[in-house]
């Protein structure tokens, strides 16, 4: 189409990461693991080994890494999708706007202000 | 023949669920949502539609990248919803339509619009949400037409263009007409408006760009398809672009439409709800 014209083709959205083909190859192992979570025998079988499961999904490096430090940067940086990690931001019991404001530097009632100065 | 009476918009945020099983309609953060639902349910009360055509969105519970279909249709006698991975209960199967859903199969793809036909879909808040937001107490409000679910994707690019997105609306309007039966049909789109979940942008907002998508889809949707689809991931959000659904659901209403009601605020979660109801001539 008009707008995509090549297959690796972005206009720049700063603080965007478009998931794309290239991002979705990339984080095929962490977003598989993340939407097996819907059941919740994954999510314990997580929470009962973090290490063990994110071997069996055959996580990257960087992946495993930024799994480790809860970095939601770092996990979409890796090609995580945000619908997927959000399964896994349950397990951490992190609310959407914990989310929000661990990716902007805010905390979550600053976050929630930066939402409710936009009306 | 079928008619179509008309099309409703909504968001479809995942804590909305949440705060109607609380009952939170008169809490101060959530009322000013809330209060743009009554006059919808009066209209869905004063024309009782037969079926509902539910255009959404999945989530990450009906599909995964392994195949993800552009637009897939649900083909079942009903639709489970599913645990999406907090836990929260899930609402009982919301019945289906399979002769409708076939009749739509058939036709768009006599169009040439390439579907994927689902026998089994869970789903996700994308689509309930909005069918308890409408009807209350669903999958068991006394009234509750019978669903066919529509996903479009819009989880990974490339998603479908706003032209294309007006169209395949276009096309299930022609379906819909064609169905060979004395039945009323509501079009829902949901999802939207402009927000953003993820990146150092999460949290972004425009309300200017979804006040020019509100005043234009009534009566000059055309408009909207010159937008690029990353021009819509800058100016709606990453997630707004969920607004296709939008896109879809007007398509569907032929062109003279009356609004009878309309509804905007922010923020519930991370987004700028909208609400629309728009009546078919
Ligand atoms: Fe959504």
């Amino acid at each position: 189409m008009h707008d995509m014209p090549g297959y690796d083709y972005h206009i720049d959205i700063p603080g965007t990461v478009l998931f794309d083909g290239t991002q979705a190859m990339k984080g095929y192992a962490l977003n598989k693991m993340c939407y097996d979570f819907n059941k919740a025998v994954n999510r314990d079988g997580f929470k009962a080994d973090e290490e063990g499961w994110m071997a069996k999904y055959g996580l990257t490096e960087p992946q495993k890494d930024a799994v480790r430090q809860r970095d939601i940067l770092a996990m979409i940086d890796a090609g995580g999708n945000i619908y997927y990690l959000a399964k896994l931001a349950g397990i951490f019991k992190l609310s959407v706007q914990d989310v929000g404001g661990l990716q902007t530097g805010r905390t979550t009632e600053e976050f929630k202000e930066y939402l409710a100065s936009q009306a | 023949m079928a008619r179509i009476l008309g099309g409703i918009t909504t968001s479809h945020i995942p804590a909305v669920g949440n705060a109607i099983q609380k009952g939170l309609h008169d809490d101060p953060y959530w009322k000013p949502f809330f209060d743009g639902y009554p006059k919808v349910h009066q209209w869905i009360q004063d024309n009782s539609p037969d079926y509902v055509i539910n255009i959404y969105n999945d989530h990450g519970l009906g599909f995964f990248l392994d195949r993800m279909p552009t637009f897939a249709i649900g083909a079942a006698h009903e639709y489970r919803n599913e645990d999406e991975g907090w836990g929260l209960p899930a609402l009982d199967p919301f019945p289906g339509a399979p002769e409708l859903s076939w009749h739509i199969i058939e036709s768009l793809v006599a169009d040439e619009f390439d579907i994927t036909s689902c026998q089994e879909l869970a789903v996700d808040h994308g689509f309930v949400v909005p069918m308890q937001l409408f009807w209350p107490g669903a999958p068991h409000h006394p009234h509750m037409p019978k669903a066919v679910p529509i996903s479009a994707n819009t989880v990974q690019h490339p998603i479908p263009t706003l032209n294309r997105a007006l169209n395949f609306g276009k096309a299930l309007r022609k379906a819909l007409l064609s169905f060979p039966e004395d039945a009323k049909i509501v079009v829902l789109g949901t999802g939207g408006l402009s927000h953003q979940l993820d990146g150092q942008r999460a949290g972004f907002i425009n309300k200017d760009f979804d006040q020019y998508c509100l005043e234009n889809i009534v009566h000059n949707p055309e408009e909207l398809t010159k937008i690029t689809r990353q021009e819509l991931v800058k100016q709606a959000g990453a997630q707004g672009t969920e607004f296709l659904m939008w896109m879809m659901m007007r398509g569907a209403l032929g062109d003279e439409v009356t609004e009878i009601t309309r509804n905007y605020h922010i923020p519930i979660s991370n987004t700028a709800a909208g609400t629309l109801l728009l009546e078919c001539a």
